[in-house]
């Protein structure tokens, strides 16, 4: 009994040992450590995809890679990155390491489904990699019908069984952030207390667990039509293919907020807490959260604009489009406001939000482009889109995940990384990232559409900036891999709050102890309550 | 390829400025939000800048009439950008009555053409200027999109069905056609020239063409090939209904539905008779599907559309 409550009195990372320690652990903390190794490297691969498209499109002829291996490349940049990387990043990272600690629990609600998730995530990914050996797939991570089920002749089926088995984990993940954050918030953690993580948490877990089936079905049923012939989306044998647009978008459109509500949820601690200043309008935001979920599960046909879907449903999918931009917009206004007489600190976490802010801003700006009707019938399908949508993804998505990341990194792994080093790779993937997309948007509207293996010699100019643009994104994501990991071998000892910051996670060492809390905390102030903020433990450089 | 400018696209077509006016728009409100913002949070980060660690911002916690403010000037900025899009895709969605006819049918991978006097090319697209033109628009196997970046027009062709886009060349010159959907290896080698012509040009073209009989006229060859004219009589006395003046008109189905008579209702009734019979019918008619190409398809349905009702219409002074 006293040696069981000694080793929950030490560090998770500590004890107990061993490579069996890991991966049968059902600590919420360590399964956070091996999703975000597993992302990591999912990024990686992902990212190297990415790296040959740009090598092959710094020239007007397809002279790099073949046809068909081009198509195979950006299909598997995007199901990687969107499937194996993106939806998971900080639900299954920064939520599973933050959410039961931010509530006062000492785990989730369900410690072995959390980690049965993790391992139908390796199934899943382990199923769409053996695609990737078996000759790849090429359809685009769209899977668009009939060409999907009927034309192409590559692994679609794994790789469609790969993205079935991988919406479990996702659901299962959501699932338990649902019971967990209404059956086990700490005494006193009213909902109106919630830190606004945790509210974003809430919002994309609903939409993990409402949308996810529906894409997994769909793709099933894509496999189904391939293997047995069944008459679904092909209309040669009695489909629809527009249907499968319908079903696929109603999923993957929300999708999108699976990826930017959690790094709204992140920007909004860090502005907080790097400005050590209440948030503007807490309610606005956390509402604001649960309105985009909402919201966001109508607007699927602004996809099918020119699909023939019926111009009177475009009408309506293209008005409740363009009411969702304004809960993003009330965002970004109380963050704002939020800085208004703060006590902003310029460490590096401040420079990852002021990335984030610049980059969704485009992001979401340019969303109006496209959720305009008369407007998107020119720009969908080309090169505005993909712009856009790596804005928002990785500009607003990732930049929040790496916020996140450099913000709870002490918190995470009790090692200080090097802030200098921070605060370039901020600038650099600022940088890169805007030098890599921007390009985008003005060959976009010019007409260069999106998958094109070759492209009219006028877009090259666009197309040369782009890849420059993606080397520098490159050197800034690869120094940021290595000197988190240098912080673990030579980094100073974190502090438990070395920001300075509120919320329950700042009063348990760095890093927190197997059971989180020695004694049940009991909760009496609201979130960000910064007037009684303890003074940072360490110096603001 | 005619450009004015070298990140701009050429504007050759009459909702060109449309488009643009309203891509203006948008872009203008969008800088001043990306401007105002980004302009804030610097300002914000150096004159708050924190002097030493353990300062605190000043208790604030929130403000409703501001809050009511950024929610609603964003709500009503949205909804004019609605409206105006919604009135731009509205013009983009009906072509003007007088519209010359243009078949298009996509395949893995090019694009074929074939003019209403017999006329066919591929990968090319003459039409005259300033004299709307409707693309009436197949695939043979997977969803491919016909894109115009100058015209700024742009429609899925989709398998199993027809679909229409249309618009008016307004400068002479060459432009891109794209296929703008995702459609296999040579996606990307899936383009083609719109070659807008002066009138006269264009006539001049026309004449020079190898027509191999007007669309009409091969329509009404595959009517008779395919047998379609012994059932389709137009003396009413056929196992089917004649086809005179169907086209555009509204048809009572046998299940008492009321449907109108479109290109795609026609080819569905080619292609799947069973599933709209029309009232007095029997279902015998077979399916053409595997018969007949989507190229056939398009010109059986030019040739319907010319068909004269059996006894003089009700209305007349109808032109």
């Amino acid at each position: 009994m006293s040696n069981e409550a000694s080793v929950h009195e030490q560090s998770y990372l500590g004890a107990p040992h061993g490579l069996a320690s890991w991966l049968l652990t059902k600590d919420h903390k360590r399964i956070a450590i091996l999703y975000l190794i597993s992302i990591t490297i999912f990024f990686a691969v992902g990212g190297t995809f990415a790296a040959m498209i740009r090598a092959e499109l710094v020239t007007p002829q397809g002279d790099l890679l073949s046809s068909d291996l081009y198509n195979k490349v950006f299909t598997l940049h995007g199901v990687i990155m969107i499937f194996f990387f993106l939806i998971p990043s900080i639900p299954a990272t920064l939520g599973n390491f933050l959410l039961p600690i931010m509530i006062g629990a000492k785990d989730l609600a369900f410690p072995r489904i959390n980690l049965l998730s993790w391992y139908i995530y390796v199934i899943g990914a382990t199923v769409t990699l053996a695609a990737v050996f078996n000759g790849g797939v090429d359809t685009g991570w769209t899977f668009y019908t009939p060409y999907s089920s009927m034309s192409s002749n590559t692994s679609v089926t794994t790789a469609a069984l790969g993205v079935f088995i991988t919406g479990f984990s996702s659901i299962l993940t959501g699932f338990n952030f649902i019971v967990t954050l209404h059956r086990m918030r700490a005494p006193g953690m009213t909902w109106f207390r919630l830190p606004l993580f945790v509210w974003a948490q809430y919002a994309t877990s609903l939409v993990m667990i409402l949308g996810t089936p529906v894409v997994a079905i769909t793709v099933l049923l894509v496999a189904a039509e391939r293997a047995l012939h069944l008459g679904i989306f092909d209309p040669k044998i009695g489909g629809d293919p527009v249907l499968f647009q319908h079903l696929f978008w109603f999923y993957s459109h929300p999708a999108v907020y699976i990826m930017i509500l959690p790094a709204m949820g992140v920007v909004s601690e860090l502005v907080a807490a790097m400005s050590r200043k209440q948030i503007f309008g807490y309610s606005f935001v956390a509402f604001s959260s649960l309105a985009i979920a909402i919201i966001g599960f109508l607007v699927w046909g602004h996809h099918l604009f020119v699909s023939s879907q019926s111009i009177y449903a475009g009408l309506v999918f293209s008005i409740i489009t363009m009411m969702v931009a304004v809960p993003s917009a009330v965002k970004t206004f109380n963050w704002t406001a939020t800085m208004y007489k703060g006590a902003i600190s310029w460490e590096s976490p401040t420079f990852w939000i002021f990335g984030f802010m610049g980059l969704f801003l485009v992001g979401g700006l340019t969303g109006l482009f496209l959720g305009a009707m008369g407007l998107d019938i020119h720009l969908t399908d080309t090169y505005f889109v993909v712009a856009h949508f790596h804005y928002i993804m990785v500009g607003g998505g990732v930049m929040g995940f790496l916020g996140g990341l450099h913000f709870w990194w002490p918190k995470m792994t009790g090692k200080m990384y090097n802030e200098t080093a921070g605060k370039i790779a901020a600038m650099l993937v600022f940088f890169g990232f805007n030098a890599t997309f921007f390009p985008q948007f003005i060959v976009g509207y010019m007409g260069m559409p999106r998958r094109y293996h070759a492209y009219p010699p006028e877009f090259q100019f666009f197309n040369v900036l782009s890849s420059a643009g993606a080397v520098l994104l490159g050197i800034g994501y690869t120094m940021i891999v290595i000197y988190l990991i240098y912080s673990l071998i030579k980094g100073p000892k974190a502090p438990a709050n070395p920001w300075g910051a509120t919320g329950l996670e700042w009063k348990i060492p760095s890093p927190p102890i197997t059971h989180n809390f020695s004694e049940m905390p009991v909760v009496t102030e609201e979130a960000y309550d910064y007037q009684h903020a303890p003074a940072p433990q360490r110096g603001v450089k | 390829m005619s450009s004015t400018l070298p990140f701009f696209p050429p504007s050759a077509s009459t909702v060109a400025s449309d488009v643009d006016y309203l891509y203006f728009f948008i872009l203008g409100v969008s800088a001043f939000f990306a401007v105002l913002v980004s302009v804030l949070v610097l300002v914000f980060a150096i004159k708050y800048r924190r002097n030493k660690p353990e300062d605190i911002g000043a208790d604030i916690h929130g403000s409703l009439s501001l809050e009511l403010l950024w929610t609603g000037i964003p709500f009503i900025l949205a909804m004019v950008m609605f409206v105006w899009g919604a009135q731009v895709f509205f013009t983009l969605s009906k072509p003007p009555a007088d519209s010359m006819d243009v078949f298009v049918v996509g395949k893995q991978w090019m694009w074929k053409v074939q003019h209403p006097e017999g006329v066919r090319e591929i990968n090319e697209l003459h039409v005259p200027i300033n004299r709307p033109v409707r693309l009436t628009m197949g695939s043979e196997d997977v969803i491919h999109d016909f894109f115009i970046p100058a015209f700024r027009v742009k429609m899925d062709v989709v398998p199993g069905k027809l679909t229409t886009m249309w618009f008016t060349a307004t400068k002479a010159g060459e432009y891109h056609i794209f296929c703008a959907e995702y459609c296999g290896t040579k996606h990307s080698g899936m383009i083609g020239t719109v070659t807008a012509m002066e009138p006269q040009d264009y006539e001049a073209w026309l004449a020079g063409g190898r027509a191999t009989g007007s669309a009409v006229q091969n329509g009404e060859r595959l009517f008779s090939d395919l047998s379609c004219v012994t059932c389709h009589k137009a003396d009413s006395t056929g196992r089917g209904p004649w086809l005179g003046g169907v086209f555009g008109s509204t048809v009572t189905l046998n299940d008492g539905r009321k449907v109108v008579a479109d290109e795609n209702y026609l080819r569905e009734s080619i292609m799947n008779p069973q599933s709209k019979v029309v009232q007095g019918f029997q279902p015998i008619m077979p399916t053409f599907q595997g018969m007949v190409s989507e190229e056939n398809l398009l010109q059986l349905i030019a040739y319907v559309k010319t068909l004269k009702p059996a006894e003089p219409a009700p209305a007349p002074a109808k032109k």
